[in-house]
């Protein structure tokens, strides 16, 4: 028996809405057997996973705050990732924002109030999309693959925000804790509902509409569509392929890095040597998983944001570990890309003729 | 030992774990298929090949281990991208968030646990030669095996019929699928050796380099090992030099730290990340360099009609 894909005369509407939830579903019961190997109450730990956040206002009010940077950079990915340009590098610019953003409440902690603020948010804007121009240079200018130059400048990122939280930036009465002095409440992006959810959900929301009317209604989003699925239609439409991956990357770093100050100036209040638990990456498989849609995307963050809350709750309940979420979400894109194949194949499983003639003969 | 002895010496252990991954690398994109999961399959074959080993109390186990981690990743990312032909970028990433989460979860329980370690080989009068004794008669018995790989690849893939099919695959799929070559067997059994070879370099990072387990101990070492097939061109022996020079890369910084000069040690620590882009840019802006050997159907799914 062998497996073989056959194409399908057109793309198949159904495996559209369907591929996502078979691929969520597939990664669930994968998920269940990997708690039964690994003898965890397998029931236990999925509805902690994945009901539990969802019982208690607080907890509700958390998956938002952790689904906001998530979705933010998805949908800045999703542009790229549809013009075929690979920036997997998010994170990074995530902290470039974190960076950029931060010199401000750093070095002028005395300067406070709404106007600080919208500075500090442009800045990170600034930061992101600087530190994203880079591989899109290398990639227009020299030819150089922007999957691994994104790649390692996570890595110099990384490494740049560990060096100022703590040497230069390190607060001098903090204990020696590798941190900044906590920024002032004019510093910060305000509470605008319950005790938590604070501005930058609305940003968010904000650019899952911008993105959803760029896509659907404008030219530019249309040029970028065509990119991904024919580059050679594009060139004889007259379309600059290097403004294009200028432009994906520009998004993309903005918004990622608009994530990254969000993250300092809201939930962690000062700047530290981890500014984010991975939500570049995870922003990777929630633009797959949303099918680079922005909906999707709005849909696939709230579940991926989710499972880091259920992770959370997890590790302290079971002392499960929390590298549980990551092999949750790997996982899950795997399952994601191979659904998405049955959009445009048929399964078909074939018996190989020799196989054939000897069960006819037996 | 000497100060440039003991350098030498450990810039080949910095550079081993990277030539084990790099022509593992090689070979699956030689065969047309990028595997963007290698920090993935040598995360995890660390942790196969550390449990193992930790496990029996032999080094040679854990090795064994580690490519057998290694492989069964790569036939994971085999399955998902040549049956189910899907995007081969995206995969290779799921390819390293799973590994990196997998290894982490195996491994939880062996942090701090002190690794057995393998010890270098010495052979009287030879190895205790002045300057060239130890790094080159002297070293752990991997590293003499990273070299006979190096040949063993370069001699497949340019002196038997074996390696003409596999590059002729990489090269147009179609053709040789025309001609009765079963291409995603081949590519299959192409992405499984990579992924021995990456788990024997996962090995090669918790038995020998460093010998213990810590989380994300690859540090980007997979990604470099990508890097390094493009800065070789593709060509094996091209490869095995640049292997060498990250090494040295990393090692020369790692001294710097050492001696300080007043430059903070996570500036020094960009260093090999920041180097893998120059080289980068170097050797892409060159692209007639490029085309010679970079295999023409790299990257693309591969459909069979019938």
């Amino acid at each position: 028996m062998q497996l073989r894909l056959e194409r399908r005369a057109e793309p198949s509407r159904k495996m559209m809405v369907l591929s996502p939830l078979l691929a969520i579903v597939l990664a669930l019961v994968t998920f269940f057997i990997i708690f039964v190997v690994m003898r965890i109450d397998a029931l236990q730990a999925l509805y902690l996973y994945f009901i539990d956040p969802l019982t208690q206002g607080w907890s509700i009010e958390d998956l938002l705050m952790k689904a906001a940077p998530i979705i933010l950079i998805a949908v800045g990915l999703a542009f790229c990732y549809q013009a075929n340009v690979w920036n997997i590098g998010a994170e990074g610019q995530l902290a470039a924002g974190a960076i950029a953003g931060s010199l401000l409440p750093v070095y002028y902690p005395h300067w406070q109030g709404p106007e600080v603020l919208a500075l500090m948010m442009l800045m990170g804007i600034a930061g992101g999309m600087l530190y994203a121009a880079i591989p899109a240079f290398l990639k227009n200018r020299f030819n150089a693959n922007e999957t691994l130059t994104t790649l390692m400048l996570v890595y110099v990122a990384n490494l740049m925000v560990d060096y100022l939280a703590r040497t230069p930036w390190r607060d001098p009465n903090g204990h020696n804790f590798p941190n900044s002095a906590p920024f002032g409440p004019g510093q910060m992006l305000p509470v605008i509902f319950g005790d938590s959810v604070r501005l930058n959900v609305i940003f968010m929301l904000l650019a899952v509409l911008i993105a959803w009317f760029m896509t659907e209604r404008t030219l530019t989003g249309f040029q970028i569509r065509v990119f991904g699925q024919s580059p050679r239609a594009a060139a004889f439409g007259g379309f600059s392929r290097k403004r294009m991956v200028y432009l994906a990357f520009l998004i993309s770093g903005g918004l990622a890095g608009l994530a990254g100050i969000c993250e300092v100036a809201g939930p962690i209040g000062n700047f530290r040597i981890t500014v984010s638990p991975g939500y570049g990456f995870t922003a990777i498989i929630v633009a797959f998983l949303g099918r680079l849609h922005p909906v999707g995307i709005l849909l696939a963050g709230l579940l991926l944001a989710l499972s880091y809350m259920g992770g959370e709750g997890a590790q302290i309940a079971l002392g499960i570990s929390d590298q549980t979420t990551q092999v949750f979400q790997g996982m899950l894109l795997f399952y994601v890309l191979a659904c998405d194949t049955l959009i445009y194949y048929r399964l078909k499983l074939v018996r190989p003729a020799k196989l054939e003639a000897v069960t006819a003969a037996g | 030992m000497g100060l440039v002895e003991g350098i030498l010496l450990t810039i080949i252990t910095a550079a081993t774990p990277l030539l084990f991954a790099a022509l593992g690398e090689l070979i699956a994109e030689r065969s047309g298929v990028l595997n963007l999961g290698v920090e993935g399959m040598m995360a995890v074959g660390a942790v196969t090949a550390f449990a193992a080993a930790n496990a029996t109390g032999y080094s040679i186990v854990g090795v064994a281990a580690g490519i057998v981690g290694g492989a069964a990743m790569g036939a994971l990312f085999g399955v998902v991208v040549l049956v189910f032909a899907t995007n081969q970028n995206a995969s290779g990433l799921a390819l390293t968030l799973f590994g990196l989460g997998l290894s982490g979860l195996i491994g939880n329980s062996y942090s701090g646990v002190p690794g057995l370690g393998v010890k270098n080989i010495h052979i009287p009068f030879l190895s205790d030669l002045p300057l060239v004794g130890r790094p080159i008669f002297g070293e752990d018995p991997m590293v003499y095996l990273v070299v006979a790989l190096t040949i063993g690849v370069w001699y497949f893939l340019f002196r038997t019929s074996g390696g003409l099919v596999l590059r002729s695959i990489g090269d147009n799929h179609a053709s040789a699928h025309a001609l009765g070559y079963r291409v995603l067997r081949i590519r299959f059994l192409a992405v499984v050796f990579g992924g021995a070879c990456a788990g024997l370099g996962g090995a090669y990072l918790s038995l020998v380099y460093t010998p213990q387990w810590a989380q994300a101990m690859t540090a980007g070492r997979g990604w470099i090992a990508i890097a390094l097939v493009v800065f070789g061109t593709w060509l094996p022996w091209r490869i095995a030099i640049g292997a060498v020079l990250f090494g040295a890369v990393s090692i020369l910084q790692l001294n710097a730290q050492a001696f300080g000069f007043g430059i903070p040690s996570q500036i020094l620590s960009t260093l090999p990340y920041l180097i893998t882009i120059v080289v980068l840019v170097v050797i892409s802006r060159n692209r007639a360099l490029l085309k010679v050997n970079t295999p023409a159907s790299l990257g693309r799914t591969f459909v069979p009609d019938n």
